[in-house]
């Protein structure tokens, strides 16, 4: 209301009504320009609208079961699309978490015979080990992430089903504890691994938004120059980037086989482009520097009601996908306009 | 009035959000005329560029060209109507060869390498890649670029603020052309001296409304500067040296010295020394390794020959970080290069202070902001947009990239041309600054190709020719005698 703005009268009729609008713009900043600063506020309109419209398709999703499934299935959605969300922040993305996933939880399922601590620390394991080589490809090697971490997918393919005739035939069993975390229920409508996520959620927010490293993953998706410049190693924050993407791919792997009850080579396969769409709906810009994982939350949270909603529309398959894919597509659009979200804007 | 108006904008507006840029605001340009344009830092000026080019448009007002009431949508509709702008920021894609670039904005390339080379710029290898590209010479290049549109009306956004005097003499002549040619010319400069050598007639914008317009050779600089500041004019004292009596003793150690550097086709053999208290200054022509004997000093670039000690240790640079952290650092050509365009004025100067895995943890909120503050207010730094630093205006984000180094502290400020694109009222408090560094016990080693800064600020100075320090000369030589040795010929030694 401060900053009202006299503007003198202009020459013609058409602007004289432009003058109109900006002024109303200037006295109250319009829907517009509110909402564009609140873009979660937007997201979560989307999410509740799309629940309702879902609803009324299929109103189990009023039960207590109906939204503990939803919860359960996001849950690993949001996991990898965490992984997708550091790496995007830094101009990055890591096609490689559902296969570091896969083999994951494969080789806690194998190990389970040392003991869940073991087995437990060797699937996180092999998370840290995937995600550091893709770290050191990334930031000394300049390989191109999307080149390096489909490359190690299929690596990782081939590792398991080599793997699989050797020395990781044998046991399947899923650990107990994991089986435990990723299909109770802790009170209510909530899963017991909304637990894992909400402690990822936090740490996440919290860590992009003030600390450090934070803001350094902001810095060199923004400009890798500048970061130079100030001294930042820039391979050093991709080091750490790509490895927590691949500890989270592998944190995911496990709470996926613990909902599931079964571990399979390519069982999460399924997740690795959503992972990649629910990042982007939430708002991080696939060239880095803005976004965030709120953002990614919400996105985990529309596309899994999306799923359930498409589901339940009689059509076939590949009409589904094709939905699937469109909607996804005119979300991320929406978003990029309504926040004004550019690529680059002109000099000056 | 006989001959109408070239240009005619009336109550010209446009508010970004919560930002208001231009007000109202008026400006008459006469076929003939090199009309200046000025105005203190976030005046609006590159706002109302980017309207008459047909980037932005106008919220508010019209705007006629030849007296007749155009609109300008689109930067076709602009070059349609005679209108061809040089841009504060270079406009090319730095991964591109400059040949490239030129073709993706249909421009006439032949035409380009005429005027090049009719401003003597004939050895400019148009296949080279625009990163590899000194600033100065992208900036000729964008110039050429304008006058292949031949414009009726050429728009040049602080173009002379990246450019050494022999360059600058050149965009000159063009201007003088234009004028003959009964064209005009819509010069935006913070340098009042040229404003008042080469405009016939200014109008100085403030807080985004036209406030005065007359001949800016007669009234003296003092005039603009009221025009400009308002009531804040009185602030700006009169240009006297800013170096305070009480200046800490020049120490015997050189904080940082240089010996025998080379490195590359352009730096020979440069062997230079400063000490803490001390700004030495550096002036030289355009390419006479300035850029890469920064790029060395900063640790930017490894050199082939010499060596580099910093307080007294020898260093071997492979990463900046190797400078960064025995206190040398670096405000360098190109203000892009050292923002972050996405992030908050906050996140930009806070970047520095997590160059160590072992900032990496959460950080202490109340505590960096008590440290931006300072280095926002040292600065003035105008903060209504200050969530993103790309919305700031020129002069402001070169600001940013100074404070950025305030905030952390230092012991040795390499700056090159640190006043690029601020106004009159913040560069003395830019002088005062480096001063005041100074004598808290700092060496700063500042190019600037404002050969008159030398005098305001430095202690001594050194003028860079083919690579080779060819003369040191006291602080108080004159611009003449920098611009004789800058040039390669003889001096008196100091
Ligand atoms: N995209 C944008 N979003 C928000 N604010 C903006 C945007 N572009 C410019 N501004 C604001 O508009 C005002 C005028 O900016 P402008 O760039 O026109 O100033 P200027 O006169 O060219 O200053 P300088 O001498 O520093 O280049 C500034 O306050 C700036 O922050
Ligand atoms: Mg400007």
């Amino acid at each position: 209301m401060s900053d009202v703005t006299p503007i003198a009268a202009a020459t013609t009729e058409e602007s004289t009504q432009v003058v109109a609008e900006i002024v109303r713009e200037t006295v109250r900043p319009g829907w517009r320009t509110r909402l564009a600063e609140q873009p979660a506020l937007v997201l979560a309109g989307v999410l509740v609208v799309l629940y309702a419209v879902t609803v009324w398709k299929d109103d189990s999703l009023l039960t207590v079961n109906g939204v503990r499934s939803i919860l359960l299935l996001a849950c690993p959605l949001a996991v990898f699309a965490a992984s997708q969300t550091l790496c995007m922040l830094t101009g990055g993305v890591d096609l490689s978490v559902a296969m570091t996933a896969n083999f994951a939880a494969y080789v806690a399922a194998n190990q389970s015979g040392r003991g869940p601590w073991i087995a437990l620390a060797m699937a996180l394991g092999v998370g840290v080990g995937v995600g550091a080589v893709n770290g050191l490809a990334v930031g000394v090697f300049k390989v191109n992430p999307l080149i390096m971490t489909i490359g190690m997918a299929s690596v990782l393919l081939g590792v398991v089903t080599v793997g699989l005739r050797g020395w990781l035939a044998g046991s399947t069993d899923v650990l107990d504890v994991v089986r435990t975390v990723g299909s109770g229920t802790l009170i209510g409508p909530l899963p017991t691994n909304l637990l894992v996520w909400t402690g990822i959620s936090l740490v996440l927010v919290l860590g992009l938004r003030s600390s450090g490293l934070g803001r350094v993953i902001y810095a060199v998706g923004d400009n890798q120059i500048a970061c130079r410049l100030a001294g930042v190693r820039v391979w050093q924050v991709l080091l750490a980037v790509y490895v927590l993407s691949g500890l989270l791919a592998a944190i995911g792997g496990l709470l996926f086989s613990g909902t599931t009850g079964s571990v399979g080579v390519d069982q999460t396969n399924s997740y690795l482009l959503p992972s990649v769409a629910a990042t982007v709906i939430g708002g991080t810009s696939i060239l880095g520097g803005t976004g965030g994982y709120t953002g990614t939350i919400l996105g985990a949270l529309i596309l899994t009601v999306l799923n359930r909603l498409l589901l339940r529309l009689e059509v076939s398959e590949a009409f589904r996908q094709i939905l699937y894919g469109l909607i996804v597509l005119a979300l991320a659009w929406s978003y990029v306009r309504l926040t004004g979200q550019k690529v680059r804007e002109g000099g000056g | 009035m006989t001959t109408p108006l070239l240009l005619e904008t009336s109550a010209v507006a446009k508010a970004f959000g919560a930002v208001v840029a231009l007000r109202a605001v008026d400006l008459r340009v006469r076929p003939g005329e090199v009309h200046a344009l000025l105005g203190a830092n976030g005046a609006g000026k590159s706002t109302l560029v980017k309207i008459l080019t047909g980037v932005l448009r106008a919220d508010a007002g019209a705007i006629a060209i030849h007296g007749r009431p155009v609109a300008l949508r689109r930067p076709a509709d602009a070059q349609g109507h005679g209108l061809a702008p040089v841009f504060q920021d270079p406009a090319m894609a730095p991964d591109l060869s400059v040949a490239e670039n030129l073709r993706l904005t249909r421009v006439d390339v032949p035409a380009v390498r005429r005027h090049l080379s009719d401003m003597d710029l004939g050895q400019l290898d148009l296949g080279e890649q625009v990163r590899d590209v000194p600033l100065p010479f992208l900036r000729m290049l964008d110039l050429a670029r304008a006058l292949a549109f031949d414009p009726q009306l050429l728009v040049l956004d602080e173009i002379t603020a990246a450019l050494p005097p022999d360059l600058s003499e050149r965009v000159f002549a063009v201007m003088r052309r234009w004028k003959e040619r009964d064209r005009a010319v819509l010069f935006i400069s913070h340098r009042l001296a040229e404003v008042r050598a080469h405009c016939d007639m200014c109008t100085v914008l403030r807080d985004g409304r036209d406030v005065a317009s007359f001949v800016p050779a007669e009234g003296g600089e003092g005039q603009i500067v009221a025009a400009m500041l308002g009531e804040a004019a009185t602030v700006v004292r009169e240009e006297a040296r800013t170096r305070s009596a009480t200046a800490v003793d020049v120490g015997d150690t050189a904080l940082l010295e240089a010996r025998n550097i080379g490195a590359g086709r352009h730096l020979e053999d440069v062997s230079l020394a400063v000490r803490a208290g001390e700004v030495l200054g550096l002036a030289a022509l355009e390419g006479q390794g300035q850029d890469v004997l920064f790029d060395v000093l900063s640790g930017n670039r490894k050199a082939d020959r010499g060596e580099l000690v910093v307080d007294g240790v020898t260093v071997k640079a492979h990463h900046p970080f190797d400078v960064i952290r025995r206190g040398v650092v670096l405000v360098p050509s190109d203000r892009l290069q050292a923002l972050l365009p996405q992030r908050s004025i906050r996140e930009n100067i806070a970047a520095p202070l997590f160059n160590r895995v072992t900032r990496w943890g959460p950080i202490n909120g109340r505590e960096e902001g008590r440290r931006i503050d300072e280095a926002v207010q040292r600065l003035s730094i105008d903060t209504r947009a200050a969530s993103q630093v790309r919305r700031l205006s020129g002069g402001n984000q070169q600001k940013v990239t100074i404070a950025r180094w305030l905030a952390r502290g230092l012991k040795v400020m390499l700056l090159f041309d640190p006043t690029r694109g601020i106004d009159v009222g913040t560069k003395h408090q830019v002088y005062d600054l480096v001063r005041a560094l100074a004598d808290e016990g700092a060496a700063i080693v500042m190019f600037t190709s404002e050969l008159r800064e030398i005098g305001l600020v430095c202690d001594r100075s050194a003028v860079l020719h083919n690579g080779r320090i060819v003369a040191e000369l006291p602080a108080d030589a004159g611009e003449s005698a920098l611009l004789r040795a800058a040039h390669g010929l003889e001096t008196v030694p100091a």
